[in-house]
């Protein structure tokens, strides 16, 4: 048997075959939207690019950089839960010793832009915010595929690009107002 | 920016008017010419051409671009500048035109050359002759530009004086339908000749559409050639003066209506688009680059001038306005030679927002299927174009005061 099917009747009648009514009605807001964008209030969304940037959201999540600690070093403690958690597996980590005998660090952290899916799992993944995608930078256009690979020098050299709020703002950021710092 | 939309293109068509009314009523009478024999003709075919449909119909490549943006609340082409003088973006038109006069002229290695030539021409041509008989003003008496005219002298003096129309046919229109008819040959000729099935098929829906259409055109103006009692666009808009309630469109309201949407099929633009459907086919132009893609460019703006210039001929009350006459403007008296511009302000202002009005609805309604079209034309249109000449006939012949005998 087949599968059933739904016979949907289509309108129909006089006032349907001449298309008048639809005609009127379709002019009607092409014609209200030419008249307001021409004399009076603007609905214009267009953003003239090179001249005019589009205000992302605070929540944009850009390129991913790497935080430091206060004496400068790596905050990152190559715990490998950011590679982990990478559904697109664009994270690579090579821990090493630090020395004082307390914690690891990395001695090589790549992060494949080009296979980031930027689902900011990796941020919600780390223990001690050593990662974060509020740069607000798009991935460059490359030459290369390589080049799109970015190691431990370059994510923390985008510290100080950062529109971040130190701290973050708490449970209340949704109502409180745009915060510029960093 | 909105005030200059009217105020602009009002200024230039004055310009324009004054320019024929001086050379038609001044410089050539002043010459010892006749500006009726074959020279003033050619001068006439120059100004209405070189000065008027051809400007606007390049302005109408940007008005289409710049029209549809604020329509989709966009703000649309404004980068192309010359010196940094960006214009709203009505350089890009002077682009437009130098890109296509230096792209590769390409002939596809099969088509028929000669045809695949003749097309473009085919295709522009006959709209460029159609516009012989459009009367763009109420004409000009040489020698008396100063004069404050009443009616009955100018129309004694317009006996002899120069007409604001190429030809004086009096069979008018159904030259006009003639020539147009042509115009099918070009499309089919450039489908056929490009070796290439899409514009092919693009060439025969063209062709298909382009028959089907022009019968409901010529029945739909049947209707005002009864109540105006003539053939001859100048005639009728002398007939329909300067009341409002007696110009086609409220004489003749559905002959208004069917003979529009005819004639935007003709011109196979949206929604009648079927021929160059760019989904489906591209169209009947799909093998043509450089210029000859822009003739046929340009055939499709010009037939909507056209379509404009028939429509407020016939419909609209050609170069009248409600409260210019002769003598002046409501109590107003003015000089002949600025009555005789005004008028060619009126009837250009009309062409022009009717073709505003053609892009309008070229940006609004979606494309048909190719069965809709043919049952829209000869279902629908058809029977009520015909309709229209039976009631019309009958409500001229009961008004008539000898009563039809």
């Amino acid at each position: 048997m087949a599968i059933g099917v739904k016979v949907v009747a289509r309108p129909s009648g006089i006032a349907q075959d001449m298309y008048v009514s639809a005609v009127v009605k379709g002019l009607g807001v092409t014609m209200r939207h030419f008249f307001e964008n021409l004399f009076g209030k603007k609905h214009i969304v267009t953003v003239q690019y090179p001249e005019e940037r589009a205000v992302y959201p605070k929540r944009y999540r850009g390129l991913h950089r790497l935080m430091t600690r206060d004496d400068g070093s790596v905050r990152c403690v190559a715990c490998m839960c950011c590679p982990t958690a990478c559904p697109a597996h664009c994270i690579t980590i090579v821990a090493e010793e630090t020395g004082n005998g307390a914690e690891k660090r990395p001695a090589i952290f790549e992060i494949d832009e080009l296979r980031c899916v930027v689902c900011g799992l990796c941020v919600e993944a780390c223990p001690c915010d050593a990662i974060r995608m509020d740069t607000g930078i798009h991935a460059p256009p490359v030459e290369h595929r390589g080049d799109a690979v970015l190691g431990k020098l370059d994510l923390l050299a985008h510290t100080g690009k950062s529109e971040a709020h130190q701290g973050g703002l708490g449970g209340e950021w949704r109502g409180a107002p745009p915060v510029r710092t960093g | 920016m909105g005030a200059l939309v009217i105020v602009i293109p009002l200024a230039l068509f004055f310009v324009l008017g004054l320019v024929a009314t001086l050379i038609f009523g001044w410089v050539i009478p002043a010459l010892g010419g006749d500006p009726n024999a074959w020279y003033g003709a050619l001068i006439k075919t120059a100004f209405i051409l070189l000065g008027f449909v051809l400007p606007l119909a390049s302005v109408l490549t940007w008005m289409e671009r710049k029209q549809s943006a604020l329509m989709q609340d966009r703000i649309g082409p404004n980068r192309a500048s010359v010196g940094g003088v960006r214009a709203f973006g009505l350089m890009h038109f002077v682009a437009d035109a130098l890109k296509m006069l230096f792209k590769e002229d390409f002939v596809p290695a099969k088509a028929n050359k000669f045809l695949f030539g003749l097309a473009p021409v085919l295709a522009i041509a006959p709209v460029l002759i159609t516009f012989a008989i459009i009367p763009w003003g109420g004409g000009v008496c040489p020698g008396r530009l100063s004069e404050t005219l009443t009616d009955e002298t100018l129309a004694t003096c317009l006996e002899t004086g120069a007409r604001f129309q190429v030809v004086h046919l009096e069979v008018g229109l159904l030259f006009y339908f003639a020539i147009a008819s042509l115009a099918v040959y070009g499309t089919t000729l450039a489908g056929w000749a490009s070796y290439n099935k899409f514009s092919l098929l693009g060439g025969l829906r063209a062709s298909s559409q382009m028959m089907s259409y022009e019968v409901t055109m010529g029945m739909a103006i049947l209707g005002a050639f009864l109540v105006y009692g003539s053939l001859e666009p100048a005639t009728i808009v002398m007939a329909q003066g300067s009341n409002p309630l007696h110009w086609g469109i409220v004489t003749q309201p559905l002959g208004f209506i069917l003979f529009f949407v005819a004639a935007i099929a003709e011109t196979k633009r949206t929604p009648f688009d079927l021929p160059e459907g760019e989904p489906e086919l591209i169209g009947y132009f799909v093998e043509y680059s450089g210029m000859r893609f822009g003739m046929f460019f340009l055939a499709e703006f010009m037939e909507v001038i056209f379509t404009a210039a028939v429509v407020a001929t016939v419909f609209f009350g050609g170069w009248q306005l409600p409260g210019l006459h002769a003598g002046g403007f409501l109590g107003t008296a003015m000089p002949h030679w600025l009555v005789a511009s005004l008028g060619f302000v009126v009837f250009a202002f009309k062409t022009f927002v009717l073709c505003w009005f053609q892009l309008m609805i070229r940006w609004t309604l979606p494309r048909f299927r190719p069965d809709q079209l043919m049952r829209l034309g000869w279902k629908q249109l058809l029977p009520l174009s015909i309709a229209n000449i039976l009631i019309t006939a009958a409500v001229v012949l009961a008004l008539m005061p000898t009563g039809g005998k």
